[in-house]
């Protein structure tokens, strides 16, 4: 598969203390380990298990995924922007590596 | 009579499907490796989240499809009542499921930080379900929402 494409779609402005919405999504099949293949060998788990959103380092929420969340993960939730600064989104795989992606917003 | 024939045939078709998948090793959802989830084990899974402690309703808006078309894509929004103060926040929103292989869907941590808990996620659902909500503020007082949705296509893998 395609190395994980993560997709950050926010505002790139604002105003300060403006609450703004975050939609995120990242292309990755999530394999539950659930399933078999044709010859009935259980194919391995091998999804994101966490994800994390930043600003300017400091964790602003943190979110533990199972099995149960559908391929290509779509994530969305509020900020607020208190100033200007770099909202940092790491998606953590199963297999320890570390999918990011940065936005950054520019209060005026 | 047509209504009668129309009948017969779905049942033949879900037969053969039965069949099918028994015989051609693709059972993936009544696999042994894939035991569900039941409604006893989700409660005994909360009850060990959050301590045994009472749960209150309320406080938490659960937006999900009464029937869901399909079950790999199933779109969970949630907003939970709450100041998000540094004082007054959702600590935890944890989701579970009574009818999937895994009893959890997954586990929310704010930060005071953010200005509401609220957002959207997409989830995968085995068969029909109830989903529950559990929240935990920052005094400790836990709050619960319940939804059922109706599955039509089942997201179990296959």
């Amino acid at each position: 598969m395609a190395a994980p494409t993560p997709r950050v779609r926010m505002p790139a402005t604002a105003k300060a203390g403006e609450v703004v919405e975050v939609k995120t999504l990242i292309s990755h099949e999530m394999e539950s380990g659930n399933r078999k293949d044709k010859d009935g060998k259980v194919i391995p788990r091998k999804i994101i298990n966490k994800f994390t959103a930043k600003f300017n380092g400091k964790e602003l929420m943190s979110v533990d995924w199972h099995a149960a969340i559908a391929a290509n993960p779509y994530q969305s939730f509020f900020v607020k922007v208190p100033e200007t600064g770099t909202f940092t989104f790491e998606w953590l795989d199963d297999d320890g590596a570390v999918y990011k992606a940065e936005q950054k917003v520019t209060v005026g | 009579m047509t209504k009668t024939l129309r009948g017969l045939s779905r049942r033949l078709n879900r037969r053969e499907m039965v069949v099918g998948l028994a015989t051609g090793g693709a059972a993936v959802c009544i696999a042994p490796m894939a035991a569900f989830a039941t409604p006893a084990q989700v409660e005994e899974e909360v009850k060990k989240a959050t301590g045994g402690k009472p749960l209150a309703e309320g406080k938490i808006k659960l937006d999900l499809p009464s029937i869901a078309e399909n079950g790999l894509v199933v779109p969970l929004g949630f907003e939970v009542e709450s100041p998000m103060t540094d004082k007054d926040y959702v600590k935890t929103l944890t989701f579970y499921a009574e009818g999937n292989p895994n009893p959890i869907l997954a586990a929310f941590h704010f930060t005071p930080l953010l200005p509401k808990a609220s957002g959207q996620i997409r989830i995968r659902l085995a068969g029909t379900q109830n989903i529950i909500a559990v929240a935990e503020m920052s005094d400790g007082k836990l709050f619960t929402a319940k939804k059922e949705v109706k599955v039509t296509i089942g997201g179990c893998g296959g």
